[in-house]
């Protein structure tokens, strides 16, 4: 019997409670949410059991949401059970004055330059993370470029002058 | 020595009494075959550590995104791995199309299987023969260039340009393929499977080449899952983990066609699947043109789906009509809302899973794309192939991988 996200969910739900919860199926991918401190339990839990089986990471980032005080970052695990072919997410919130998050590079090898580059970009602090520095951007380098706080162009720029557009 | 010479020549501290070499391979270098780095201690020609340094071409790709409407982000697509273009285009179209709900017609869904596969076809032509060239044999490259062309002439065809493609449109293709490109294709189609037979007798039972790659960088199944491999990289180790096959997408469903696999997970097994997946994105492209040719009527003339916000209408109708003149506005100066949602899509790309996560928060522009970069994800695991190798054994490696370095930074 190929396994279903009602199963994921239910058998998450009996093992972690309250501490898992929001869950969504956005075009059909089970999306969840779990307390930040429960990361690792959680990705071993879903490692470990037979029926549940998700060994492969497919993807490990982060969003920032500045408009959440308290849970603006937050770090997103896409997980992938080869044998029954399913995918699921889930996402851990942060909060961005003490971004601590416990690493995953002990189970899964992948995760290692994800969490150097989610880091990189975002500042997320992966507790217990073997080697995290920069990867992509300068070591020099004193901002997390991908939070919101830093807009793309300067929106006070006024040669740029649009209003005719709409977006003045 | 005068006291003045040593004060120039600054060796690092502890290095006359070590016993390893300090190599610097990069970030250019004639074997590296992009931007990369890698810093090798080696003792004699044998590897004792290395450490890859990696963002040389780091353009920003992820926060670029976030101030472009979608179809402004398809041509950022196209460097990523930019020896299959054409692959990375139609896999942000369909995650476009995957966020905004669009059915495509069953002749887009073919036309593009066209094109994908001759990009992989492209990509994994120089993947295999840039290997004969790592180990001394010049000549496969240099001859298989010309069938490369016969693609980048399809494309060019189909859609204009050549390495950057920016190819199709949300919904489909600008226009449809002209006769000029089934000619192209039918020539392709009918000259490339001796080519790719010659550059086979080349390299397959070449005792130079097999003794250069057997071996060379294995890696066993749990951990090329363990680190994440995916595409031809993990097909080589045994697993027959293929997107097209797992999540098919693009009506790959309608075709019919074989996953190659390995069984080590070495330089030659990495080799032997790219060739074996040539052979089948061969015959997926004929079955898939004997498909194009069946419709008739006005199903043979369909390229794109009716997405009225976001498929530019036609030149003709701009001018006379006011529903088109008001989408064209608005698709050019990007003022289309999206829908809100999360989105993770992911085709079969030349190097594996090339995946786009994409969440739209309701506005004009991406709220937040993240590309998963399959490049990115498997350079992590070249220090355990390479350590304990040879020195020459870690560029053959490193060309069996095919990292792509635009992939790698995004």
């Amino acid at each position: 019997m190929a396994l279903r996200n009602e199963h994921v969910q239910q058998r998450l739900s009996e093992k972690f409670g309250a501490l898992v919860s929001n869950f969504e199926e956005p075009y059909g991918m089970l999306s969840f949410e779990v307390e930040k401190d429960q990361n690792l339990k959680v990705l071993q839990f879903l490692h470990d059991e037979a029926d549940l089986n998700f060994q492969f990471l497919t993807d490990l980032c982060a969003v920032n949401y500045p408009d959440q005080p308290g849970r603006e970052l937050a770090v997103v695990y896409h997980l992938h059970n080869l044998k029954d072919n399913l995918r699921i997410r889930f996402k851990v919130f942060a909060p961005v004055a003490q971004p601590d998050v416990f690493t995953a590079t002990k189970l899964y090898s992948a995760a290692n330059w994800m969490e150097r580059e989610t880091y990189d970009f975002f500042g997320v602090n992966f507790v217990g993370h073997p080697n995290l520095i920069r990867i992509l951007n300068v070591d020099e380098m004193d901002y997390f470029p991908l939070r919101k706080e830093f807009p793309l162009e300067d929106q006070t720029r006024i040669d740029k002058d649009d209003q005719m557009f709409g977006r003045g | 020595m005068t006291e003045h010479h040593q004060h120039h020549i600054k060796l690092p501290e502890g290095s006359i009494e070590k016993q390893t070499t300090t190599l610097n391979m990069g970030p250019t270098h004639p074997a590296t075959h992009g931007v990369f780095q890698n810093i090798m201690e080696l003792d004699g020609e044998r590897i004792v550590s290395a450490e890859q340094t990696v963002g040389y071409i780091h353009r920003a790709f992820e926060k670029l995104a976030e101030r472009r409407p979608l179809n402004q982000i398809t041509p950022i697509t196209d460097r990523l791995n930019y020896c299959s273009s054409p692959i990375n285009n139609i896999g942000w179209h369909l995650t476009c199309e995957k966020l905004l709900n669009v059915q495509t017609p069953k002749r887009v869904d073919y036309l593009r299987i066209i094109i994908m596969e001759l990009a992989r076809i492209a990509d994994h032509l120089i993947c295999n023969s840039i290997m004969g060239v790592d180990t001394g044999a010049y000549t496969g490259f240099m001859y298989i260039m010309q069938y490369r062309e016969l693609i980048y002439e399809i494309y060019e065809e189909v859609c204009g340009s050549r390495l950057t493609t920016n190819i199709g449109r949300i919904g489909g293709f600008e226009r449809d393929f002209s006769n000029t490109a089934f000619t192209k294709l039918e020539k392709f189609l009918k000259e490339y499977p001796a080519a790719l037979r010659e550059l086979e007798n080349l390299f397959t039972r070449n005792r130079i080449f097999m003794d250069r790659t057997i071996g060379a960088g294995p890696i066993s199944a749990e951990r090329a899952l363990n680190y994440g491999f995916t595409g031809p990289n993990l097909r080589a180790a045994g697993v027959d983990y293929d997107v097209r096959v797992h999540t098919p997408y693009s009506s790959y469903e309608d075709f019919d066609f074989k996953v190659p696999v390995g069984t080590t997970g070495d330089s030659y097994d990495r080799f032997l699947v790219r060739n074996g997946e040539m052979w089948e994105s061969l015959s997926i492209i004929n079955q898939a043109y004997q498909k194009v040719q069946a419709f008739k009527g006005t199903d043979a003339d369909v390229f794109h789906a009716d997405v009225p916000e976001y498929y530019l209408p036609k030149k003709e109708d701009v001018y006379t009509k006011m529903e088109a003149l008001i989408w064209h506005f608005k698709i050019v100066m990007g003022e289309v809302e999206m829908p809100k949602g999360e989105v993770y899509s992911a085709v079969e790309g030349g190097n594996g899973e090339l995946g786009f996560y994409l969440i739209s928060d309701g506005g004009r522009t991406p709220f937040r794309l993240h590309f998963r970069r399959p490049s990115f994800i498997y350079y992590q695991a070249y220090s355990e192939l390479v350590v304990g190798g040879m020195l020459s054994d870690a560029i053959v490696v490193m060309s069996s991988l095919n990292l792509i370095a635009g992939e790698l930074d995004a």
